[in-house]
C-alpha cells in the first residue's frame, strides 16, 4: 500500500511516522511518502493532508499541481484524510476567512467549515471525545476549524460541545483535530482500513 | 459540573459559547509544541503594518511577526528596543487570518503577560529587543501561549527548552542580511547533537551540570559579596521556584530526549540574517524546520516577489532548479552588513 502525505507545509513528518506505525500494527506492507511535487499522489492508494496553515497549503498544492492529482484520486474512490488545515482544504464551503484570503478548496467533503472556530492559539486545547467507530479519544485542537453544516451523504463521527469535529463522506475523512500529535494510532488505522 | 461562559477573541460578534471547563485543557505542552509544529516547512515574516501583513499572507507566509520596526531599523536607530505598541499588534491581528507573533524583551514578564492577554499566538522572547533582565529568561511554563526563543548553542537551546519554550530558532545576527551567523548557530547545534549521541549518560549528566551554571550568575555574585562559599548546595533555590538540583535534573531530561531523538524535541527554525531564497533553502538543507525572515523581505526592492520566492524556496529547498527559477530577476536584496564591522552583536544577549 502506498500512502502519500501532502508535504508542502505543516506537520508532515508526524503524519508519516504515525501512518507507518499504523501500517505495522495492521500488518500491512506499505510505503509512506511526503510529497512536495506532482507525480506521486496519482500513484498512491491514499492521501493525507496534514495540519499547518490552510492558506499556505492551499496555495502551494494548486501551484505545484498536487491539487488536481488529489481530485483525480478521490474521484476513483481512494481515501483522502484531512486534519485541521487539511479539513479546511478538502471541504466544499468555507467561511468569511476562507473567502477573504481567496483560499481555494478541493470541495471533496460536502461540508461548510469555519476557520479558527474556537479562537486563537490561547484558546487551543486538549479534550476527550467520543468518536463513532473509534471510541474515547484524546483530541488536540490547535486554532481548529469546525464543521458547521454537512450535506446529506456525510456521516458525523464526532461532536465537541455540539460542534461537528469529525465527519466522513464515503472515501473522504475530515477531522478538526490532530491525531498525528499523539501516539494513539486508532484513527490512522481506521483510515487505512478505508483503502 | 461547572459551566463557564467564555468569550472568544477571534469572533467577537457571535462566539460566546458554553464550555465545559473540566473537559478542556488549555496551554498543555502538546498544545504549545503542536502549534509550533504546524509552522513547519513555512516562512514567518516580520511585518510592521497591516498592509505588509496582508502581503505576507498573500505570498504564503505561515505566520507574521508584528513589530514596531524591523531589526535593520532597530539596529540603525539605536536606543532601547521594546515590545511593539499593542494597538499596532492588534491592527495586524485584525488584518490577517494566519497566526500573529510578537516580541518581548528577554526576561520581561509584564510585556509577555500583556501580549498573552492581547491574544498573540506566539511570543518571541527576543535578543533583538533590549534585554530587560540581565540574569534570567522568562519561565515560559507559566504561560498558556507558546514561546519561541533564540539559541546559538546546544546549551542555550537546552535551557530554553527546559524553561518551556515550544520552538527554538537560531539567533543568527538579526538585521544584517548576512546569513553567516545563522549558519554558524545551526552547525554548532547540529554538531553538538551528533556528539551527544555518542557519549554515555554520565557525560550527559556532567553536561547538564555545566549548562546549569548559567542560572547561578545572580546568586554567585551575591555570595561573593557576602564572602560566602562558591559552591552551591543542590537544594538552594536559584531561579523562580527551582533548586539547582531540580534544574540539573530538568536539563538532564531534555538532553536525554535530544540524545534519543537525534534532534531537538521542539521545532527548530532558522533566523537572523536570511535575505534571499537561496539563504532560506540553505538553512533548510542544514536541517532547519522552517525560516524566519526579518528585514529581508520589506527591505528588499520588491517585497511581494521576494516574499513569494522565499516561500517557494523553503518548500522546494532540495530542488536547485526551483531555487534558481524563483531567484531570477528579484531586484535588489536588502543591503547587508559584515558581522565583523558591527559594534553591537545582538546574539550575545540572553545566554
Amino acid at each position: 500500500m502506498r500512502v502519500a502525505v501532502v508535504g508542502v507545509q505543516g506537520d508532515v513528518e508526524e503524519h508519516v511516522v504515525i501512518t507507518r506505525k499504523a501500517l505495522e500494527n495492521l500488518g500491512i506492507d506499505g510505503e509512506v511518502q511526503a510529497v512536495r511535487k506532482s507525480g506521486v499522489v496519482s500513484k498512491s492508494d491514499a492521501v493525507i493532508i496534514p495540519g499547518g496553515e490552510s492558506t499556505t497549503i492551499s496555495k502551494l498544492i494548486w501551484r505545484d499541481g498536487i491539487a488536481s492529482e488529489i481530485l483525480e484520486l478521490a474521484k476513483s474512490g481512494h481515501p483522502i484524510m484531512g486534519t485541521c488545515a487539511g479539513l479546511i482544504v478538502i471541504s466544499k464551503y468555507g467561511d468569511e476567512q476562507v473567502r477573504k484570503t481567496g483560499t481555494k478548496l478541493l470541495g471533496l467533503l460536502d461540508a461548510r467549515i469555519r476557520r479558527n472556530a474556537f479562537g486563537r492559539q490561547r484558546e487551543s486545547f486538549e479534550a476527550l471525545l467520543d468518536i463513532d467507530e473509534i471510541g474515547r479519544y484524546n483530541a488536540i485542537f490547535i486554532r481548529a476549524p469546525v464543521i458547521e453544516e454537512v450535506g446529506e451523504g456525510v456521516r458525523i463521527l464526532a461532536r465537541f460541545e455540539d460542534r461537528i469535529v469529525a465527519a466522513r463522506e464515503k472515501n473522504i475523512l475530515g477531522l478538526s483535530f490532530h491525531p498525528e500529535l499523539t501516539d494513539d494510532t486508532r484513527i490512522h488505522e481506521y483510515f487505512l482500513d478505508m483503502v | 459540573m461547572r459551566k463557564i461562559k467564555k468569550h472568544f477573541a477571534f469572533n467577537p460578534d457571535e462566539q460566546v459559547m458554553d464550555m465545559d471547563i473540566e473537559k478542556l485543557r488549555f496551554g498543555t505542552e502538546l498544545v504549545k509544541r503542536g502549534f509550533a509544529k504546524m509552522q513547519k516547512g513555512g516562512v514567518i515574516m516580520d511585518v510592521t503594518t497591516p498592509e505588509q501583513a496582508a502581503v505576507a499572507e498573500e505570498a504564503g507566509a505561515v505566520a507574521v511577526m508584528a513589530l514596531h520596526k524591523v531589526p535593520a531599523d532597530i539596529r540603525a536607530s539605536g536606543g532601547v528596543a521594546r515590545m511593539a505598541d499593542p494597538k499596532k499588534i492588534q491592527e495586524i491581528m485584525d488584518a490577517v487570518t494566519i497566526p500573529v507573533m510578537a516580541k518581548v524583551r528577554i526576561g520581561h514578564y509584564a510585556e509577555a503577560k500583556a501580549l498573552e492577554s492581547l491574544g498573540v499566538d506566539m511570543i518571541d522572547e527576543s535578543e533583538v529587543l533590549t534585554p530587560a533582565d540581565p540574569f534570567y529568561h522568562i519561565d515560559k511554563r507559566k504561560f498558556t501561549v507558546p514561546f519561541v526563543c533564540g539559541a546559538r548553542s546546544l546549551g542555550e537551546a537546552v535551557r530554553r527548552i527546559w524553561e518551556g519554550t515550544a520552538m527554538i530558532r537560531t539567533k543568527g545576527e538579526a538585521g544584517t542580511g548576512n546569513v553567516v551567523e545563522a549558519v554558524r548557530h545551526m552547525r554548532l547545534i547540529n554538531h553538538a547533537i551528533m556528539l551527544l549521541r555518542s557519549v554515555d549518560d554520565d557525560s550527559v549528566f556532567r553536561l547538564a551540570e555545566t549548562y546549569s551554571k548559567a542560572y547561578l550568575r545572580l546568586p554567585s555574585g551575591i555570595n561573593e559579596e557576602f564572602e560566602l562559599k562558591k559552591d552551591f548546595c543542590g537544594d538552594e533555590i536559584v531561579y523562580e521556584e527551582y533548586s539547582l538540583n531540580e534544574i540539573i535534573d530538568g536539563l538532564f531530561d531534555v538532553l536525554k530526549e535530544i540524545k534519543k531523538l537525534g534532534r531537538l524535541p521542539v521545532v527548530n527554525f532558522a533566523a537572523g540574517g536570511i535575505a534571499t531564497p537561496a539563504d532560506a533553502a540553505f538553512m533548510m538543507q542544514l536541517g532547519a524546520d522552517g525560516v524566519f525572515v526579518g528585514s529581508g523581505i520589506f527591505k528588499s526592492s520588491n517585497p511581494e516577489l521576494y516574499a513569494r520566492a522565499i516561500v517557494e524556496a523553503v518548500e522546494h529547498y532540495d530542488e536547485p532548479d526551483v531555487v534558481a527559477e524563483v531567484s531570477k530577476g528579484l531586484g535588489e536584496p536588502m543591503k547587508g552588513l559584515d558581522v565583523s564591522d558591527l559594534e553591537l552583536q545582538l546574539q550575545e544577549r540572553g545566554i
